[in-house]
């Protein structure tokens, strides 16, 4: 393999008609890492992983996966990754074990390890004692476990995640993490994922923020907590608007509403809650300080909360429904 | 887990691989088929209602006019394409099934060419079509006609011709479709005029030039007729009810022998299934 990295992009870039939906991206993955693309729904994380599965053609730039071009040898990177989506591709009418058959088949995995290599996936994501019953039969949870077996079943280079968690309860979500983590320990794997779960973005040896179709920043998640460098502070009062005021006037802090309270950034906020609550000139009712998650990353990159930027974003929903089809 | 990785090299395309492909596509045809007892009792159903009630009921009134012959003997050919028919875009249908249920992404990021999957799916709708056909096959003798194994294999093989080259013709108009409803409209518009103007129901015979001239460009009607030959071979039958009930296909005053007949079946779908490859291909 001429390339040293898992993935490598440049200037990829893909238009439906006039609405840009990733423009212009450039990163690379190493081999073994978990890399994360993180950012609200519609912000382009599944135009951009379909670009790199295959399954979207680029309208600009070039992509590489496990240093094959993502146009031109189409079928190479088909062999060398493997793939989990959003939405379940699974036949429910066949067993478990018929499902991952028909890929083995499909992906000509050698006769001779076929029975063992099903077995060890599905043992993996603990299903091996349901191999017989149909899939239909499965709740989310465990078609997505079986998916993610069936995504490794051919020994990808790359396993490619497209919001693995996504409406799965959160036991089955810390049960995904757990086989993913198991993942890197057992298998020559690197894996891509894409979430708008802040608290799963954790995970990752390296995160990508995508907004509106561009990286904002590329670091790990204790340097981009670090660049932040301020702790977040909500508080609750009778009067949202005058108590923004109110603290740009005296504190000179830029404050907004996010998740319903009043809510700034401030270097060692335990200390400055003492001086806000004397200096501010009205009554608070609650207040929390936290250190900086990945949600204020994003929040300090991006300017709102991925909550936030979900809410008003009909359009590029409607295009990453577009970009899967 | 303390066991050593299996590590997987896959191999690149090769004639192989696309084979393996194709089987296992075909095999997961089979096995949805064999799952499914309420489709193929359904498809049953059908062929074997207008065979037994209304075969019955218009032999009553036709027996004057071809002594010595059961009106059912003369539809069984034509029942047996009708279930073969019916069978066979069904199958097709089922890729609109899995591009809704997200199944056929499974298979078309796979590294295997389209033709593979394509083909598989079409030989596979032909097998199931096939073995619901045998089922009729079985039926022979309550019709009138012989078991003879002769009869019985030519029947069997033109079956398959004529179940591959319709399950073609579906997977070419559902290589684009989204919904199941639209396919199923597009389906029963295709199907209706196809049977009814092939020779499954009446014979061709001494029709009017119009509707004569649309049961000769109708593709169906060479895949009944061969059929009909065949068990009217094996039948001992007055020579002018034979010229009545299995008169062939005639361009203008030529008559079309069955090899020929069969050829064009089986071009046509070559052609079709070259058709939805490409539609399958471009898709992408």
């Amino acid at each position: 393999m001429p390339d040293q990295t898992a993935v490598t992009v440049r200037r990829l870039s893909k238009s439906y008609g006039k609405v840009e939906a990733v423009k212009g991206v450039d990163f690379e993955v190493a081999p073994g890492e978990v890399f994360g693309f993180l950012g609200p729904n519609g912000a382009g994380k599944t135009t951009t992983i379909s670009m790199l599965c295959t399954l979207v053609n680029p309208t600009g730039g070039s992509a590489t996966v496990a240093g094959y071009d993502v146009v031109r040898q189409r079928d190479d990177v088909r062999r060398n990754i493997g793939l989990v989506f959003q939405d379940p591709t699974l036949d429910g009418y066949l067993s478990a074990e018929q499902n991952l058959r028909f890929h083995a088949e499909l992906y000509g995995v050698p006769k001779s390890v076929v029975g063992d290599r099903i077995r060890q996936v599905m043992e993996m994501v603990a299903l091996w004692d349901r191999k017989d019953a149909k899939v239909m039969t499965f709740s989310g949870g465990m078609k997505r476990r079986l998916e993610i077996a069936r995504g490794l079943l051919h020994s990808p280079r790359v396993l490619f995640l497209d919001e693995p968690t996504v409406g799965l309860d959160p036991q089955t979500r810390s049960a995904i993490w757990g086989y993913i983590n198991q993942l890197r320990r057992m298998e020559d794997i690197t894996i891509f994922m894409t979430t708008h779960y802040m608290e799963e973005a954790e995970y990752c040896d390296r995160i990508a923020i995508i907004d509106h179709g561009e990286i904002v920043v590329i670091d790990s998640p204790e340097a981009l907590k670090a660049s932040v460098g301020k702790d977040r502070v909500q508080i609750q009062t009778g009067d949202d608007a005058r108590a923004i005021e109110a603290l740009r006037e005296r504190f000179g802090l830029d404050a907004a509403v996010h998740e319903g309270a009043v809510t700034f950034a401030v270097a060692s906020g335990e200390e400055f809650v003492p001086r806000l609550f004397a200096e501010l000139g009205m009554p608070i009712t609650s207040v929390s300080v936290s250190r900086p998650s990945l949600d204020d990353v994003f929040m300090s990159y991006t300017g709102s909360t991925i909550r936030d930027a979900e809410a008003g974003d009909d359009t590029m929903a409607w295009m990453r429904t577009m970009a899967r089809r | 887990m303390a066991t050593e990785t299996i590590a997987v090299r896959t191999p690149a395309r090769g004639a192989g691989h696309d084979l393996r492909a194709i089987k296992v596509v075909l095999h997961r045809e089979m096995l949805r088929f064999v799952n499914d007892r309420t489709r193929m009792l359904s498809m049953l159903l059908q062929p074997v209602l207008w065979l037994f009630v209304m075969g019955t009921g218009l032999g009553s009134l036709v027996q004057g006019s071809i002594p010595g012959v059961d009106f059912r003997t003369f539809m069984y050919p034509g029942m047996i394409s009708m279930t073969v028919i019916m069978t066979g875009m069904f199958s097709a249908g089922s890729i609109v099934w899995d591009r809704e249920f997200g199944f056929l992404r499974e298979m078309l990021v796979a590294p295997v060419s389209r033709g593979a999957i394509v083909v598989g799916k079409c030989l596979g709708g032909a097998l199931v079509a096939t073995g619901q056909g045998v089922i009729i096959l079985a039926m022979a003798g309550l019709v009138g006609i012989p078991y003879s194994p002769a009869l019985m294999l030519t029947l069997l093989a033109e079956m398959f011709l004529a179940a591959f080259t319709i399950t073609a013709f579906g997977v070419l108009l559902a290589a684009r479709m989204k919904n199941m409803q639209t396919f199923f409209g597009l389906m029963q518009m295709a199907i209706m005029p196809m049977v009814f103007l092939s020779g499954a129901m009446f014979p061709l015979a001494n029709l009017p030039s119009w509707l004569h001239f649309l049961t000769v460009i109708n593709p169906m009607t060479y895949a009944v007729d061969p059929m009909r030959q065949a068990v009217f071979s094996h039948l001992d039958v007055p020579a002018q009810v034979n010229a009545v009930l299995n008169p062939g296909v005639q361009w203008f005053g030529y008559q079309v022998p069955v090899p020929l007949e069969l050829g064009l079946v089986a071009v046509l779908g070559g052609v079709l299934l070259m058709f939805a490859v490409a539609q399958f291909r471009r898709a992408e």
